[in-house]
């Protein structure tokens, strides 16, 4: 049940992804010139999270895994999201 | 049981060779086990010079045997030594490693190289720790919790000393996916969930732990450099960055680590107290389900020790509420220990008044916590040497104290040989008077206003101080007691063989010493951890 075979990904599906990941970095970038006041966290940390997302499926093979590696990296997940959520008790009443 | 005889060739001459690299290149758990043991106890000895030099500056007031700075130096070395290099590896890295493989019934962990190489990433870190003590500007003087924006500033050695705390810290997450994989894939055969000692679930959901909270001290710890190389002004609020921030993130670490340091200590607790009260564990369900809870719950709690910070006072509340849940766990477990107690055939022997004390001076520590979570009376002994006092008691008398008697109970096997139990009883009464002398004092001191990291103090605390540096020689002299005796037993004492406390898992019914794959053939396990009625006394 976890034998699997590895997976080769093209290289085609690779660039795009790549290409992907700089439209967002530009998209970071652009947000910052926005005024959206403390929404500005919460808009790159969105696209911080759909980097991560592509990188984490395609790049590190998590999209051809088993049930388990995806559980555990949720968890993992899950772990830093409540981390650093609860940092914003503080940063947000200040 | 005890009337196997071996076949195998016990651990220590296996190969024929004896020679140092028969040791440090070796991927046998139990090798590296006593590797982890040697080099933790030394560590710890190292440490306790540190904190002895530091009681005799605090005999008198105004300057006795050093200044501010050399004292500054002295309390961050010793936190630093005794955190990292003693008491977070010293149970998983140790006792975890000779013991639990063995206890769920395998023949090693499942990653035996990554083993080694765990305890390489401990020794370069701590080299590179004693490095960074006399290259580049000295001893690090920022207290082992590195704060900004001191350690942004401090022209001492910062960041040597940072890089190697970064580097022990991938040896503690090598340790824990090693215990995680090999909990969950390399049991024998009829070791349930259910039958696992508690022992190994502590250190299951300490690997847990590790896992998931290391990597974020690393990052913490890249900042600080980063903030003193590059000057990224991350932390710099005449940059736009904020100190806070670094607290945040050193305790989303920090306090979770304590949890490192007193899980595994737990565990031992609990394999200890049944086995010298000759009855089942009361609860056990409870014990490892707690052991979960502190783990979970105890991430969630750190900003306790950033209430007077300028947090805002929203955190400030919600995480002093956070913090007297974990209280909820942490009390299951004594009262189910002292419910283990009552009425057992209870036998004092040195590993059981180790496990015993354990359970009293951990409490003394874990109610003066509360007292520390609450905010509004933390805000009064913030700083002080009650603080002081509190993670003495939860981290020298919990796990320190537990970690002697895992050395009690353990090691004799692993050596074949025993101690005198007449003067590990001595050693025994002298340490816990001597402690309590010391850091009972101290929490008194902090109460009164004796404010922590300093080398001087008003006269008033005079007298005070001088009691608590004599208790802190009848316990260094209890030590020294302790561990030459121990010692000196395991080389050239008695015999011991077989399974003479009587325990029930599976440790216990192997040849002592083990044989390298530890098991004559494939163990099968036909009753649970506590189950004494076949085991002979
Ligand atoms: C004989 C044993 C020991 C003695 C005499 C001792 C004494 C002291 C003293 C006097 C301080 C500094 C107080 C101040 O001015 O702030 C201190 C700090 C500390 N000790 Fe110990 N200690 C001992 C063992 C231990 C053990 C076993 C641990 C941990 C397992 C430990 C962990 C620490 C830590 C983390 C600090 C705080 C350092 C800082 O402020 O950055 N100590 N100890
Ligand atoms: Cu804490």
């Amino acid at each position: 049940m976890d034998q699997h075979q590895p997976h080769i990904v093209s290289n085609t599906k690779l660039i795009g992804i790549w290409l992907a990941l700089l439209v967002l970095t530009a998209l970071t970038v652009a947000i910052t010139r926005v005024e959206l006041g403390g929404y500005k966290v919460v808009g790159a940390l969105t696209v911080a999270c759909a980097k991560a997302g592509l990188v984490i499926a395609v790049f590190m093979h998590m999209k051809y895994e088993g049930v388990l590696l995806r559980w555990l990296l949720f968890l993992t997940l899950v772990t830093l999201a409540i981390f650093i959520g609860f940092t914003f008790f503080d940063v947000l009443y200040r | 049981m005890s009337d196997m005889q071996p076949t195998a060739p016990s651990f220590w001459n296996d190969t024929g060779k004896t020679g140092l690299t028969s040791w440090i290149f070796s991927t046998d758990h139990k090798r590296i086990g006593l590797l982890y043991f040697y080099t933790t106890i030394s560590f710890f000895l190292v440490g306790v010079v540190l904190g002895l030099l530091l009681r005799i500056e605090l005999m008198a007031p105004g300057r006795t045997i050093m200044g501010a700075q050399t004292y500054n130096a002295l309390f961050t070395v010793h936190g630093v030594v005794m955190i990292f290099l003693f008491i977070i590896p010293g149970i998983p890295g140790a006792f975890g490693n000779m013991v639990m493989p063995i206890q769920v019934g395998a023949r090693d962990v499942s990653f035996p190289r990554l083993n080694l190489l765990s305890w390489w990433l401990y020794i370069i870190g701590a080299v590179i720790i004693l490095v960074s003590l006399f290259s580049g500007g000295g001893a690090p003087d920022t207290g082992w919790t590195f704060y900004v924006p001191f350690s942004s500033r401090t022209g001492t050695n910062v960041s040597l000393a940072v890089f190697g705390v970064f580097i022990v810290g991938f040896s503690s997450i090598l340790t824990g996916v090693n215990f995680v994989t090999t909990i969950h894939r390399l049991r024998a055969e009829g070791m349930t969930w259910s039958r696992i000692p508690l022992f190994t679930w502590s250190l299951y959901a300490t690997a847990w732990v590790q896992i998931l909270a290391t990597p974020i001290l690393a990052i913490t710890l890249v900042l600080v450099m980063a903030e003193r190389v590059l000057g990224t002004g991350l932390f710099d609020p005449t940059r736009g960055g904020d100190p806070v921030m670094y607290q945040h993130l050193f305790w989303i670490y920090s306090h979770p680590a304590v949890y490192i340091m007193i899980l595994p200590a737990m565990g031992i607790v609990s394999d200890i107290i049944p086995v010298f009260s000759r009855k089942p564990i009361f609860g056990y369900k409870m014990i490892a389900f707690s052991s979960l809870a502190i783990a979970a719950a105890g991430s969630l709690v750190w900003g306790h020790h950033m209430f007077t910070s300028g947090m805002s006072d929203t955190a400030v509340v919600v995480f002093s509420f956070l913090t007297f849940i974990v209280a909820i766990p942490s009390a299951i477990k004594v009262f189910n220990w002292i419910s283990t107690l009552y009425k057992g055939s209870i036998s004092l022997e040195a590993p059981m008044l180790f496990a015993l004390s354990f359970i009293l001076l951990f409490s003394i520590g874990g109610l003066s916590g509360l007292i520390l979570g609450a905010a509004a009376t933390d805000v009064h002994v913030h700083d002080t040497h009650f603080v002081v006092g509190h993670f003495h008691y939860v981290m020298f008398g919990g796990t320190g104290f537990a970690i002697f008697a895992a050395m009690h109970y353990w090691l004799p096997k692993f050596y074949g040989r025993r101690y005198k139990e007449k003067p590990a009883i001595v050693a025994w009464a002298l340490m816990f008077t001597g402690f309590n002398i010391l850091y009972f004092t101290m929490q008194v001191l902090g109460m009164k206003g004796m404010p922590r990291r300093y080398y001087d103090y008003l006269p008033e605390f005079g007298p005070l101080n001088l009691v608590a540096t004599i208790g802190s020689w009848i316990l260094a002299a209890g030590l020294i007691l302790m561990l030459v005796n121990l010692f000196r037993g395991l080389f050239r004492g008695e015999p011991f063989d077989g399974n003479p406390w009587g325990g029930a898992t599976l440790e216990w019914s192997v040849a002592t010493p083990p044989p390298t794959e530890n098991f004559e053939g494939e163990p099968v396990v036909t009753h649970g951890p506590y189950d004494f009625s076949g085991v002979k006394k």
